[in-house]
């Protein structure tokens, strides 16, 4: 984006030298920074950041890069500038005894001069070279320069004295910032523009809405590629900082590592692994049906794996959040303590659109976190139109993309919208999106979630049941039977019913068994019956059997007692004639 | 307002005090044909004006430059009427007689 044209803007020979300021976002959008040993002008109205810009330059160049500096002042004394400056932690005394910048008050009072004649500006060539050589300054600041022309009357004298200091700066070789006050229909009020062709920046504190943004443009920087948007800036504690963020390229890298929602049935849901990391997840829903809580969970998630993570909330305080969590079992005080949780929170209407985002971008670059959460981006409708928090919530996502942070978003939808729709439109921009419902159902509320869309997985397409418990947040398989689908006490019932079925299925189980037992019983007993009587029987037969051989034996025995009583026989085998002899 | 003010005590001062001593320091830079013309007309002015009650002081800025952000010097040649009070600064070749005799409070 920006960056990369900053770094081939640097690698082509033919490339202007440029002068690094060292403001945050300000040589990303020049390409690099302010046209080297040229003179730069600074425009805008009161109150936008002038001066500020011009001592942040200074500052900048002499801790960061060990580039002396100067500052003409022709508003505030030496004195006034230090102490205006010092919250925001530029201690310019100390720089002054270090030799690293030179401030030089410049006091002209028209009451006090008398005009007798021709004159030049030799004066303040003398100063300002003064001061360059006593600490061998490449950076120069003129605050501000039209001051001039109230002091002075001569019109004539002073246009071409300052052409002849602006080529002055230039063969002196500093990189020089002249601020002027913005004009009618012009850029400045004396046309200040026609002397600096170089570069020119316009400042402007614009307030729409009661809501006041911060702007910053460059309007010319001649011999080099510029952004021409304009970008908002913020100063606060740590001075300026402009945003480039009306980048917009498809140009992210996709990881394959999964995190976990925090939720495990969730991510059973999310194809077992929950969402990829770096992607986009939109949690959306009516009020109340617990869109804060499923991102908590997912804070907890992010902290259990020793992650940062960064939640800005814009409907309640860090507190309250806290202490909502506990009921459903979350605590997520030890993370804010370790440092891996980060709240901020703020009432959306406090800033512009354009400010939230560049405070969310000055957030992330401060903490560096893994997840950010935004609860809830609808919010942001309310200090803006719709076109413009969609497009707000475009570059969010899209700049935390392209940083492999993953976005967590809640959106509300109010009652009787379509669900399947967010107010700021940037359902095409989200990978996951997870819808949260009502389900009104036998005079109770119930909560549904399912998954509308996850891209790059495979995912559940059951609705389940959201419960808010003590242990936090769990999902249960809604019923889903003839009457439909049931949530809520009228699954309990149906589950209770179905219970009571499945118990008295198993008593008859029981029952058919023991009869089946029993009738293997008697029939053995029967077997075993017969079996006696057959014993009984067969010794009976066999006595019988028995007697009978012993009969016929003993009756052969007698007969041949007989015959051999009638001698009709001989010792012998006289079976013949004993059979006839029988006879 | 104040201009008006100003001069009207400085009417009164001078009035009571004409024979008040003059300290004047002019601040030129280099010796251009400009610095020159301002040095010898102050001089003379001076000389006409303010005979033996008159301290003039010649600063060239090139060999002193400290001094111009000393006494705040933006023009030159600019010249410094340091006393009587109050300081009045004028600006230019010193062409202009009349203007600096008015910004001086001499009667001519």
């Amino acid at each position: 984006m920006t960056r990369t044209v900053t770094k081939q803007k640097a690698s082509s020979p033919a490339s202007l030298p440029k002068c690094a300021t060292g403001i945050p976002g300000l040589d990303e959008i020049t390409g690099g920074g302010l046209p080297k040993g040229r003179t730069t002008l600074v425009c805008g109205g009161a109150g936008c950041g002038k001066t500020l810009l011009g001592i942040e330059f200074l500052v900048r160049g002499a801790t960061l890069y060990d580039e002396p500096g100067v500052f003409i002042a022709f508003e505030e004394t030496a004195e006034e500038l230090a102490q205006n400056v010092c919250s925001l932690g530029f201690d310019l005394d100390d720089l002054i005894e270090t030799r690293k910048l030179a401030v030089d008050y410049i006091y002209i009072e028209r009451s006090e001069i008398e005009e007798t004649g021709e004159y030049d500006l030799e004066g303040l060539f003398i100063r300002l070279g003064h001061a360059i050589d006593s600490i061998g300054a490449k950076r120069v600041v003129l605050d501000t320069l039209e001051t001039l022309f109230s002091g002075l009357s001569n019109v004539a004298i002073l246009r071409s004295e300052l052409r002849r200091l602006f080529r002055w700066l230039k063969q002196k070789g500093v990189t020089s910032i002249v601020t002027a006050e913005r004009g009618e229909g012009s850029l400045t009020r004396h046309g200040l523009e026609e002397y600096v062709s170089d570069c020119v920046l316009l400042l402007d504190h614009r307030v729409e809405g009661q809501i006041s943004t911060r702007r910053l443009r460059v309007v010319k920087y001649r011999g080099s590629v510029h952004a021409t948007n304009e970008f908002p800036f913020l100063i606060d504690e740590g001075g300026i900082s402009v945003l480039p963020i009306t980048s917009l390229q498809l140009q992210h890298k996709a990881s394959i590592e999964r995190i976990s929602s925090g939720v495990p049935a969730l991510d059973a849901m999310l194809g077992g692994q929950g969402f990829f990391r770096g992607s986009s997840v939109l949690v959306s829903g009516t009020a109340g049906v617990g869109k804060t809580s499923l991102s908590c969970h997912a804070a907890d998630a992010c902290c259990q794996r020793n992650e940062r993570c960064l939640y800005f909330a814009f409907e309640e305080s860090e507190a309250q959040l806290l202490r909502n969590m506990r009921s459903i079992g979350l605590d997520l005080e030890p993370w804010v303590k370790k440092g891996l949780l980060r709240f901020q929170v703020a009432r959306p209407t406090m800033n512009g659109l354009e400010m939230h985002l560049a405070g969310i971008h000055k957030q992330v670059e401060a903490f560096q976190p893994h997840l950010v959460i935004v609860d809830p981006i609808t919010s942001f409708l309310s200090s803006g139109t719709d076109s413009e928090a969609s497009s707000m919530m475009v570059r969010l996502v899209d700049y935390l993309k392209s940083r492999q942070i993953t976005a967590f978003l809640t959106n509300l939808n109010h009652a009787g919208s379509v669900l399947e729709q967010t107010n700021v439109a940037i359902s095409s921009l989200i990978d996951t999106w997870l819808l949260l419902r009502d389900i009104e159902l036998n005079g109770e509320r119930n909560r549904g979630l399912y998954i509308l869309k996850s891209r790059g997985m495979a995912h559940s397409n059951q609705i389940r049941e959201f419960l808010l418990t003590e242990k936090g947040v769990q999902l249960t398989d809604v019923y889903l039977g003839p009457e439909g689908v049931l949530t809520g006490s009228a699954r309990l019932s149906q589950e209770a019913k179905a219970t009571a079925t499945a118990v008295q299925r198993s008593l008859e189980i029981e029952r058919k068994r023991g009869e089946l037992a029993r009738r293997q019983q008697g029939l053995e007993a029967q077997i075993a019956v017969l079996q006696l009587q057959f014993q009984t029987d067969r010794e009976g037969m066999e006595q019988d059997i028995t007697n009978e051989q012993a009969y016929l034996e003993r009756l052969e025995q007698s007969r041949h007692e007989m015959a051999m009583s009638r001698k009709a026989v001989s010792n012998g085998n006289e079976a013949h004639p004993k059979k006839k002899g029988h006879k | 307002m104040m201009m008006q003010t100003t001069t009207e005590v400085f009417e009164e001062r001078v009035a009571y005090h004409s024979q008040e001593r003059y300290v004047l320091c002019l601040y030129v830079a280099g010796l251009t044909p400009r610095s020159t013309l301002a040095i010898e007309t102050i001089r003379a002015i001076c000389e006409r004006y303010l005979s033996g009650r008159y301290e003039l002081t010649i600063i060239d800025l090139y060999l002193q430059p400290e001094m111009a952000r000393k006494a705040q010097i933006v023009v030159a040649p600019t010249l410094v009427k340091q006393s009587p009070s109050p300081i009045r600064l004028f600006i230019g070749d010193m062409t202009d007689e009349t203007r600096i005799l008015q910004g001086l409070r001499i009667a001519s």
